[in-house]
């Protein structure tokens, strides 16, 4: 036992100490950071406000555009001409001439700078809509207002009935975010340590140090140590990424706040002006928040944070275990190619499925690939915050265990009799065999 | 009565013998690596295993460090059968050997030397004074990658010796050794033996050892096919050949040999005359010899022909080999 702790402090204390080692935590939350943080910057930099001067011949369109954060309508009583003339001289990026009203009329945009799809298709719906109330006050005698008064809203929320009659809502959106990430994370986490087993077992043999080695302690334990200690290498990584990367985001989202409030209070005039009032804009940041409270509290965190704990760690020890005793099977590592395969093929298997797991998270395939125990650790992850019945869970944990059980057991029969044998090709066939050799 | 005689012969056989491998057999897959092997081998010895590559040498280290077992048979440590408590007390240097190459020193043979169970305190007290000894301090902090081979070869043999195993085995311990170094580890060996260790010494070159061992195995095709006291091995081989180097008259020296030798052939140098001569009767002896020529010619150089450990194996192994020997009952 002592002697696994030296092994698993060994296996630990070199890769911690590498350079490599702390450049890449150092940096990977910078890097991580930065993912997050530069799609706001751009987006907060680079918000084109797109202003548009309306020019309605029909005169039917008055208070018609609703602004938003991007767009704003200034309603001129010009003609197409004047607009036209004065256009560079103007604050205007884009001038929407509206010439009548015809069912299938065309509105003409001409601007100094592209306007996106999205503000194109504003546009369009708009117009349809306007034409629409035109011709139902003009046909069925309906007014505006009216119109307005009947107005429907509607959500669909969708809430879960269990057999004992507890209803739950849940928010997919949030589910989906989780379980993904979760999914990546493990994937990632498998692949990268993995391998390090793998070129870790490699390294002992092509140094020809693992016949010392073993001449002290027993191929299993230097193996578990091995496994284990990287596992030790992973969590600490991560914890540390997690760790700078939360104090890097909040430093930076705190830098970017403060260097843009001067702008957000700037555009949050630019819509009161633009027909928007202000009251609404109050309510429905209201509502944002009320909506997140409520989604974390309809997703079960703590079932999701053991959960990813357990499948991280049991998925690692089960490829881990496969890895290791692919290591020792080969003597470099340009001969693990034809053994990697069966083993990466589950892996971005159930990667790629994790998808349409989620759109079904309950149907047949979603059931399987989580109970199995070569697919589990992702899927189950994905399914996990859209709620899985306690017995599922149960089953695909026990599974995995057994699983990981198994493949320790087999790796270290190869492993035993593979780290000693040099200079030899080999086959699929000859694993087979060291799996029955005797001690 | 009984008893008491047992204990004492038991008592006696430990105090003497250090291994005992007993009728050991061992197959891989479809290749027999050790067939009936049994080996005795007496305290502070140094044993010599010899063999060609692959006779099954490696196989049987592997068998008594306890990294494979046999399929049939025993091994006995000091009279008790070989357990996992044995480790610390067996040294093993493999052919086969290396360090992690990214690994200080230093900090490499102390961890070898607590996977040995050594304390890190007296692992660090004992590695001081080897590397003083060895005059390589300055190499704790080094990386392994630095070393030159030789240079990593003292180091494993450092890590091999520290915990002062009561075995050592060394398994080709000079192959990648310059001569300097060849007669350092030579010198350590014996004093280690001096101070009470028993070394097992294992290598194909057969005239590497016989300076320095006591007793030898010969295993070929994995089966033991000769041990013994390297001197009795030698007696009994020898071929009562002689050479005989003198000035003088060759008719009369021949007339001297009269029927106790033999002459086999004469060459001419200058006035000299080199002849080698064959003992015909079975007390002969170099002493004999000189006796029967003194009188006749003026002798400048006698000596015998020893026949070389790789002259035996060779005429050993050139024995008909019957593959299927009735096994051996005890």
């Amino acid at each position: 036992m002592n002697k696994i702790a030296l092994i698993i402090q060994r296996e630990y204390l070199t890769r911690v100490k590498k350079t490599s080692f702390i450049l890449m935590t150092l940096f990977g939350p910078i890097l991580m950071a930065g993912l997050m943080l530069i799609p706001i910057w751009l987006g907060l930099k680079d918000k084109d406000i797109q202003i548009i001067e309306v020019i309605d011949d029909t005169r039917q369109f008055i208070n018609q555009f609703e602004g938003s954060n991007t767009i704003q309508f200034y309603y001129e009583f010009k003609s197409i001409d004047d607009a036209k003339k004065s256009f560079y001289k103007d604050k205007y990026t884009s001038i929407l001439h509206i010439s009548n009203t015809d069912k299938n009329t065309t509105a003409y945009l001409y601007y100094k700078k592209q306007p996106g799809l999205s503000t194109v298709s504003k546009i369009e719906s708009t117009i349809e809509k306007g034409i629409k109330n035109i011709e139902l006050e003009k046909q069925f005698n309906i007014s505006r207002k009216q119109l307005d008064e009947i107005q429907p809203k509607v959500t669909v929320k969708s809430v879960s009935i269990d057999e004992a009659g507890l209803e739950e809502s849940k928010n997919v959106g949030v589910s989906t975010f989780l379980g993904f990430g979760g999914a990546i994370l493990i994937y990632t986490f498998i692949f990268m340590y993995g391998i390090q087993i793998m070129r870790g077992v490699i390294e002992e043999k092509t140094s020809r140090i693992v016949e010392i080695i073993i001449s002290s302690v027993k191929p299993f334990q230097l193996m578990m140590g091995k496994i284990v200690g990287i596992a030790l290498v992973g969590l600490t990584q991560f914890s540390l990424w997690i760790i700078l990367s939360m104090g890097i985001y909040s430093v930076g989202m705190g830098v970017l706040a403060s260097s843009n409030m001067n702008q957000l209070n700037f555009s949050k005039e630019a819509i009161t002006n633009g027909m928007s009032s202000e009251s609404e804009n109050e309510i429905s940041e209201h509502k944002i928040e009320q909506q997140i409270n409520e989604m974390f509290s309809q997703i079960p965190i703590t079932k999701i944070v053991i959960a990813f704990l357990f499948y991280f760690l049991g998925g690692y020890l089960l490829y881990g275990a496969f890895l290791a005793a692919i290591g020792s099977a080969v003597d470099s590592e340009a001969d693990t190619q034809q053994f990697m395969m069966p083993i990466t093929i589950p892996l971005i298997f159930s990667f790629i499925m994790a998808s349409s797991v989620m759109e079904n998270p309950d149907g047949p395939l979603a059931f399987w690939l989580s109970i199995i125990p070569l697919t589990s650790p992702i899927i189950m992850m994905v399914r996990i915050p859209f709620g899985v019945a306690t017995w599922e869970l149960l089953l695909s944990m026990a599974l995995l265990v057994l699983g990981f059980l198994g493949a320790t057991w087999m790796a270290a029969k190869i492993y035993r009799t593979g780290i000693l044998m040099y200079g030899k090709k080999i086959t699929y066939k000859e694993l087979l065999k060291w799996l029955f050799y005797k001690e | 009565m009984t008893f008491l005689f047992t204990l004492i012969l038991f008592n006696y056989i430990c105090s003497m013998e250090i291994l005992y491998v007993k009728r050991v057999y061992k197959t891989y897959a479809e290749h027999k690596a050790l067939h009936n092997v049994s080996i005795h081998i007496d305290k502070q010895r140094i044993f010599g295993l010899l063999g060609p590559n692959g006779a099954g040498k490696t196989t049987l280290i592997r068998i008594i460090n306890q990294i494979t077992g046999p399929d049939q048979g025993e091994v006995f440590f000091e009279g008790e059968k070989l357990a996992p408590k044995h480790i610390s007390q067996i040294g093993y240097l493999p052919e086969e050997r290396g360090l992690y190459k990214k690994m200080k020193v230093g900090e490499q043979a102390l961890y070898l030397a607590q996977l040995k169970g050594m304390s890190k305190n007296e692992a660090k007290t004992k590695l001081n004074h080897w590397f003083d000894k060895f005059e390589i301090t300055n190499w704790w902090d080094k990386k392994v990658e630095e070393l030159s081979k030789g240079m990593a070869q003292k180091v494993q043999f450092i890590t091999t010796v520290l915990h002062e195993p009561k075995l050592l085995i060394l398994d080709e311990p000079f192959s990648g050794f310059d001569p300097i170094n060849t007669n350092l580890i030579k010198k350590e060996i014996l004093e280690l033996r001096d101070k009470g260790s028993t070394i097992i010494f294992s290598t194909h070159n057969m005239e590497s050892v016989e300076e320095i061992c006591d007793d030898i195995a010969l295993i070929n095709k994995s089966r033991k096919i000769l041990d013994g006291k390297v001197a009795d091995i030698k007696n009994e081989y020898k071929t009562n050949i002689y050479e005989i180097t003198f000035e003088g008259n060759l008719i009369a020296f021949t007339n001297a040999l009269w029927t106790g030798f033999e002459l086999l052939s004469t060459e001419k140098k200058d006035n000299r005359i080199v002849a080698k001569v064959k003992g015909v009767q079975k007390d002969t002896s170099l002493n004999k010899l000189l006796a029967t020529v003194l009188n006749d010619i003026n002798i400048i150089a006698v000596k015998e022909h020893i026949p070389t450990m790789n002259e035996i194996f060779i005429e050993k192994v050139n024995e008909v080999m019957p593959d299927d020997l009735p096994e051996e009952v005890n």
